[in-house]
């Protein structure tokens, strides 16, 4: 793409490039990484007109036409590759999700009083800190987010909230399976052996 | 050069009076940077150094990386800065076969620039941008790659050979250890 060379002295502005959102490569490299379906949608959303330009058939056919047919080949044997690797570790990730559990645990700490420990939010990409702002405006009681007995963080509800937690995450986040959100109880603090 | 991915180590202020040699040097390097040099160095804003891995140390201006250098080598502009500014480097191309290599943190060699996709400085055919008023570039000099076919540039880093050299040889290495889009140095967070 021929650049009208300035003379010195004219002060040409700056260029502003845009970077891919999914790949962070300028989005005429994106054909390179393994993610090159999901760059061409996001470009489509949010760059129509660069989209237009690099996606086009006959951009597309233009773009090819000077590899040689064995470079071709190669490029997308490369392609295909790349993109077998992602979608792999995609599935190994979904599958990961699939088997992480979200323990919301009703713990008494004194006669009649409970606290509510929330775990395992992580693994579905919840942020920690949010959510538990959102538990403490929403039921209107002490929320933090607190380290866990068994290592990483966890959220700390005063008072018996699982049951409402439980139906707030299936209200709110579709993408956690019903099976995965699991109520469980422990007597005393010390005790914690459920779960 | 960057081929993996890291995390950048401590962040240190740079003195002003270190400030001001680098944009000496820098622009020792790249004169055409002469009129941009305020824009992207202001005078007032603090520049920030961070030791990266390799003896390397990255110089950033809040969240925007401007350039690095290893030990005391040539500075070297980060793609970032070579996209906003591509007319004020020194630059060669690449035919469209040899992106991928680029890409995948290969050794640049000679025959992708070479070959009739590519330009070098002379060429017939490398009009204002690669021409250089035909003088080559020695070994030694930090030059930006560009790709056929593409606006921006791939890769920056210095040549092992001077360009006359490359044209009479027409094989061996022409650029090791570049940065190039999408390396770790590129996908570096900053904040
Ligand atoms: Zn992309």
């Amino acid at each position: 793409m021929a650049e009208v060379q300035a003379p010195p002295s004219d002060l040409r502005p700056a260029k502003s490039v845009v970077y891919c959102g999914v790949c962070t490569l300028p989005p005429e490299y994106c054909e390179y990484g393994g993610t090159t379906k999901k760059c061409e949608e996001w470009l489509s959303t949010h760059h129509p007109s660069l989209h237009t330009a690099l996606y086009s058939p006959e951009a597309l056919s233009q773009n090819l036409s000077i590899l040689s047919v064995e470079a071709q080949k190669r490029a997308e044997k490369d392609a295909a590759k790349k993109a077998a690797k992602a979608s792999a570790t995609e599935a190994r990730e979904a599958e990961k999700r699939a088997q992480s559990k979200i323990i919301i645990k009703r713990v008494e700490r004194n006669k009649r009083k409970y606290v509510t420990e929330v775990s395992g939010l992580e693994h579905f990409g919840l942020d920690l800190k949010k959510i538990a702002k959102e538990f403490g405006k929403k039921f209107a009681t002490g929320s933090s987010v607190t380290k866990a007995p068994a290592g990483g963080e966890e959220i700390t509800v005063q008072g018996d909230v699982s049951e409402d937690i439980r139906e707030w995450l299936e209200e709110n986040y579709e993408q956690i399976p019903e099976d995965n959100v699991e109520l469980v109880e422990a007597k005393k603090k010390k005790d914690a052996t459920a779960g | 050069m960057f081929k993996k991915e890291f995390s950048p180590g401590a962040k240190s202020k740079v003195k002003s009076s270190a400030q001001r040699a680098l944009r000496t040097k820098l622009l020792e390097t790249f004169p055409k940077l002469e009129p941009y040099i305020d824009e992207i160095l202001p005078k007032k804003e603090q520049l920030d150094v961070l030791k990266i891995p390799d003896r390397v140390s990255l110089y950033v201006l809040g969240t925007t990386p401007l350039f690095y250098q290893h030990m005391d080598d040539p500075l070297i502009p980060h793609l970032q800065l070579v996209h906003r500014y591509p007319w004020c480097f020194p630059r060669v191309r690449i035919d469209r076969g040899g992106v991928r290599f680029v890409l995948s943190g290969a050794t640049l060699m000679v025959p992708g620039l070479t070959s009739p996709g590519g330009r070098l400085p002379g060429d017939d055919d490398a009009g204002e941008e690669y021409g250089n008023d035909g003088k080559e570039y020695e070994e030694g000099r930090v030059v930006v790659v560009d790709a056929e076919g593409k606006e921006n540039a791939c890769m920056v880093g210095v040549l092992k050979m001077a360009t006359g050299e490359m044209k009479e040889k027409k094989k061996g290495v022409a650029i090791e250890n570049g940065h190039y889009v999408g390396d770790g140095l590129w996908k570096l967070e900053l904040r």
